[in-house]
């Protein structure tokens, strides 16, 4: 189906927004219940995200002469700005708020999303996911069986249980041959250094088979990643060390991704660093990272959870619609 | 050499692989949050018309096919090649038997028809979703009988054979939905 490029009206129906407006409220009423801090950090930053797959935006000045500081990124979620909320002695607290993603497009991607994302100080992962479970419920998502919470898989089981193997047991070549057994095409034009890394194959298992059954009833839980997946969580010493790192999918389709998070300086900058040099090797941008992050956890990230969570997927379930455009007031192809 | 990128690969890009054109019916795009992104292009080859997937790494791209559709109207077939023409220009071109392999069995003459090129090359010609034509041969009709449901086979003008409601009769015209071969209604004279 190819769109006009001209057409002026909203991607989804006023109908949709009134609910998407509902879903606000709810949200907003539930941390207030919690006493929890609401704030508003810079959507344009100084310093971008150096997540091997995440690309920023840049946006710069029209004026060539420009000073550095008239050159930014746009973020891609408020995560460090709320750390460095944190670390000044904040306590809890959230925040919506826009988040650009470069080049995300489809069916459930938008290149500007809203994020929820909110901390924690005290909780670990598995406490902050009783929590998203209480507000999506309150927010109307099903229960599976009343008296039952939502399903939680260790990323181990959530394989187990949807790919039929170990995750941790097996290598990049072993992944990949039981990908072609299942009947998945692998990408064309891979380079060496995917063929050879247990991470690529295992985001493809977890994007083309596992993720898209879990949740199907209502949402599920998968916690415990590995430690080579690890982001921004801590990793929990055990044989194999698993990053404290949980995402929640319905249907299929990733809602959340919340972390145990690292407060160690020195280790936070190592993989900040170990990114930025994967995305040199690669071809990739490599943007600035955070150095006041750094600077925020040296002086004292207090142990907290944090979790981030797409509001506009969430409407999208909740209202049954097919498509994330359905519930943008005008989605990227009428921005 | 003109290449498309995943993220501009849509619904009836035409795309150049392994030397065959192929028209993209659908483009999933899947990341997880922090993880490789993929997009699965289901596409049509359209010489032979199978439907097949694959798997692109997002951001990678496809070289982009010569094929653009044209609506011209068919002049005439002359056992061999069947002979269009564009109505502005009044340029004729011919599309062999494989091109014609659907489309062949409903057209008779001065319709107007969607033709798919590839460098210039009739490779698809599609008929109009519905056509009118006269029904040249079927068993005599049951006079009354329009409630049963029966249906017996029909000869077209054309060649093409429909099923059609007993109650039809030889020099009716009738109406046809060219892509599923079936009979739509009877049509007035």
């Amino acid at each position: 189906m190819i769109r006009e490029t001209a057409d002026w009206r909203p991607s989804a129906s006023i109908e949709t927004l009134r609910a998407r407006a509902q879903l606000l409220a709810a949200i907003r009423a539930f941390f207030r219940e919690r006493e929890i801090l609401e704030v508003q950090t810079p959507v344009l930053s100084r310093h971008a995200t150096v997540d091997r797959h995440i690309e920023s935006f840049v946006v710069s000045s029209p004026d060539h002469e420009a000073r550095i500081t008239d050159h930014g990124f746009l973020q891609t979620s408020p995560e460090f700005a709320m750390k460095r909320l944190l670390a000044a002695g904040s306590g809890p607290i959230w925040q919506i708020a826009p988040v650009f993603r470069c080049e995300e497009q489809g069916r459930h991607h938008n290149p500007e999303f809203t994020m929820l994302e909110w901390y924690r100080p005290g909780f670990d992962h598995h406490r902050l996911m009783n929590e998203v479970e209480a507000l999506l419920r309150r927010c109307g998502a099903p229960q599976a069986m009343p008296e039952f919470g939502w399903r939680r898989y260790s990323y181990r089981e959530a394989f187990e249980t949807f790919a039929g193997f170990d995750p941790f047991a097996l290598d990049a070549a072993a992944l990949r041959e039981r990908l072609a057994a299942r009947g998945i095409a692998e990408p064309e034009s891979l380079a060496a250094d995917e063929i050879a890394s247990r991470d690529f194959w295992l985001d493809l298992w977890m994007s083309h088979v596992v993720a898209a059954q879990l949740g199907a009833d209502a949402p599920a839980f998968v916690y415990d990643f590995p430690a080579s997946q690890a982001a921004l969580a801590r990793v929990r010493d055990e044989e194999p060390p698993v990053a404290e790192r949980f995402e929640l999918f319905w249907r299929g389709l990733e809602l959340a991704n919340g972390f145990h998070e690292l407060t160690d300086a020195a280790e936070q900058q190592r993989r900040f660093e170990a990114d930025r040099q994967w995305r040199r090797t690669h071809g990739r941008a490599v943007p600035p990272y955070d150095a006041t992050l750094i600077a925020a956890l040296q002086a004292g990230l207090p142990s907290c959870a944090g979790v981030a969570l797409g509001i506009d997927r969430l409407l999208m379930l909740l209202s049954g619609a097919e498509r994330l455009a359905d519930v943008l007031a005008f989605a990227a192809d009428r921005a | 050499m003109a290449t498309v990128s995943t993220n501009e690969m849509k619904a009836g890009t035409k795309v150049l692989i392994d030397g065959d054109p192929y028209s993209v019916i659908d483009n999933e795009y899947r990341k997880p949050g922090k993880g490789q992104a993929t997009n699965t292009l289901k596409i049509r080859n359209l010489k032979t018309g199978r439907v097949l997937e694959k798997t692109l790494k997002s951001g990678d791209s496809w070289e982009v096919a010569d094929v653009e559709d044209m609506d011209m109207q068919y002049l005439y077939n002359d056992g061999e090649f069947w002979t269009f023409m564009d109505p502005k220009t009044f340029d004729q071109i011919q599309a062999g038997k494989a091109a014609m392999a659907e489309a062949a069995q409903w057209l008779k003459g001065e319709e107007t028809v969607r033709v798919t090129l590839w460098n210039e090359v009739p490779l698809i010609v599609y008929a109009p979703n519905t056509v009118e034509l006269v029904v040249t041969e079927t068993d005599p009709g049951l006079r009354g009988d329009t409630a049963t449901g029966g249906t017996k086979p029909a000869k077209l003008e054309t060649g093409a054979v429909v099923k059609v409601p007993l109650f039809i009769n030889e020099g009716e015209k009738i109406k046809v939905d060219t892509r599923t071969g079936e009979y739509l209604s009877r049509v007035g004279k």
